[in-house]
């Protein structure tokens, strides 16, 4: 019997393979991982690990109860689904009876003027936020570039180490999916810490002799810095299974319902290079990079990967994200980056909760230091009901924030 | 069946209030409460409320 394999030994590999053994399958298993460390979650990284808050241990999952060869620093070359074999950088060809694909992405990299000066740096993995966060010792100065999830939250922890830091993006606001409201809370938020914003501004380049002196940006301003955080997003790690056959849509392996790749059944995916239909989309296509669809989505995976493709399940799990800046806990539920409208409905100083919506229907729930107040708002988007319903709903809530704002229509 | 949560590592995210409504809730002031002692029907419940934990601050304990 040809082993059960998941390509991918981070959060969404590591919870299918959980999932696979506690579903009863006793032949072999095999994770591979790129790198040589074992799995370890993600979000600390730009937060505790790299204010030297947790340290690396606690970082790592433990793995040592699960019944499965791991074949960790081997990367996966190619799909052969003619012969049902992976091909692994050193040559080998492993074969599969299954396979679950759960290589995540990586980092996107800066290519323009600059890229081979030392002083750059970006951040997804352990070894990537242990070097940087050599760097941050008081009073250096730190740039970022990209004013995503990311490059907020590496700027909100330079800042409480004593860096000096500037932030830049070419979008007019920071943390661009979750709307301009949010967006604008967010710049002030930093700019309340000594951030110095330069929002709406491409980065012409980055200069130095060897080493990183400034950054140029696109309006001739130039940024003295130590130390350069591009944190433009990530690209899903897919070029691998470029010719396998696999459909792609949103970047992901195009999968139908229930995480089956289209067009063969014995391939699953999970996390951020699975692509899927999701209801609360309107059935249309989506991919979502964040820890709680990995955790969630690779268990689903393991799961469906047990049994035959009639008898899988629907993975329909509502997407749930969160950041930690300074001292706000901002959480979101739903699909933020689909909403076409954002309204206000509670508040009280220091907290909010808004909802996204389009074409009249609630896609999305944001909270602002609310995290009890987003449960009931996930539970209430979970009918994807008219915006008209929740703010109706929320009016009538005694315990909703403060006065509840009478939102026009 | 006892479940454990580690309040230091607790963030209230609220994860498992939606995984387990029945074992886990956050309180007004956003602190976790939780129900120490549970039924062995509720095992799938709490197992998927410790899987979603972000912060991996729940156990199970036979």
């Amino acid at each position: 019997m040809k082993p059960m394999v998941i390509v991918g030994a981070s959060l969404a590999g590591l919870r299918a393979a959980q999932a696979i053994r506690s579903g009863g399958y006793e032949g072999d298993l095999v994770v591979v991982g790129e790198e040589q460390r074992p799995p370890y979650t993600r979000p600390p990284l730009s937060k505790e690990l790299l204010a030297g808050d947790h340290d690396v241990a606690r970082c790592e999952f433990d793995h040592s109860r699960l019944e499965a060869t791991w074949r960790l620093g081997e990367r996966a070359m190619q799909l052969d689904l003619g012969t049902r074999e992976i091909e692994l950088q050193s040559g080998e060809r492993l074969p599969f009876s299954r396979v679950v694909l759960a290589t995540g992405c990586r980092a996107r990299t800066w290519s323009g003027v600059g890229a081979g000066l030392e002083g750059l740096f970006t951040l997804r993995t352990i070894d990537d936020a242990l070097a940087l966060k050599e760097t941050l010792v008081p009073g250096a100065r730190i740039a970022v570039v990209g004013a995503g999830f990311v490059g907020c939250e590496v700027a909100a922890t330079a800042t409480k180490l004593g860096c000096t830091v500037t932030m830049v993006d070419i979008a007019e606001r920071t943390i661009t999916p979750l709307g301009p409201m949010i967006g604008d809370r967010c710049r002030e938020l930093h700019a309340g810490h000594g951030v110095e914003l330069h929002l709406g501004v491409g980065v012409r380049g980055f200069v130095g002799d060897g080493r990183l002196a400034a950054i140029e940006l696109d309006d001739g301003a130039r940024i003295e810095a130590d130390v350069a955080v591009v944190a433009l997003g990530a690209i899903p790690n897919t070029d691998w299974l470029d010719g396998s056959g696999l459909s792609f849509e949103r970047g992901g392996v195009l999968c139908d319902s229930t995480l089956t790749a289209v067009g063969d059944h014995d391939v699953l995916c999970a996390g951020d290079v699975a692509s899927w239909p999701h209801p609360l989309a309107g059935g249309t296509v989506v991919r979502v990079e964040h820890w709680t669809n990995a955790a969630e989505q690779g268990a689903a995976a393991g799961r469906n990967a047990l049994v035959e493709p009639d008898q899988r399940a629907s993975y329909e799990a509502v997407p749930y994200f969160w950041t930690d800046q300074y001292d706000v806990k901002l959480q979101a539920v739903g699909f933020p980056a689909l909403a076409t409208e954002y309204q206000l409905l509670e508040e009280e100083p220091g907290r909010f909760v808004a909802v996204g919506s389009r074409d009249g229907n609630a896609v999305a729930a944001v909270a602002w230091n609310a995290p009890r107040r987003l449960t009931i708002y996930r539970r209430a988007l979970d009918e994807q009901p008219p915006i008209d319903t929740i703010r109706t709903q929320m009016a009538a809530d005694p315990k909703a924030l403060g006065a509840t704002i009478e939102a026009s229509a | 069946m006892k479940v454990h949560v580690d309040m230091n590592l607790c963030q209230s995210h609220g994860e498992c209030a939606f995984a387990a409504p029945e074992v886990f809730q956050l309180g007004d002031d956003d602190v976790l409460v939780w129900k120490e002692e549970v039924g062995a029907e509720l095992r799938d419940q709490v197992q998927a409320a410790a899987d979603a934990c972000p912060m991996m601050a729940i156990r199970l304990e036979d």
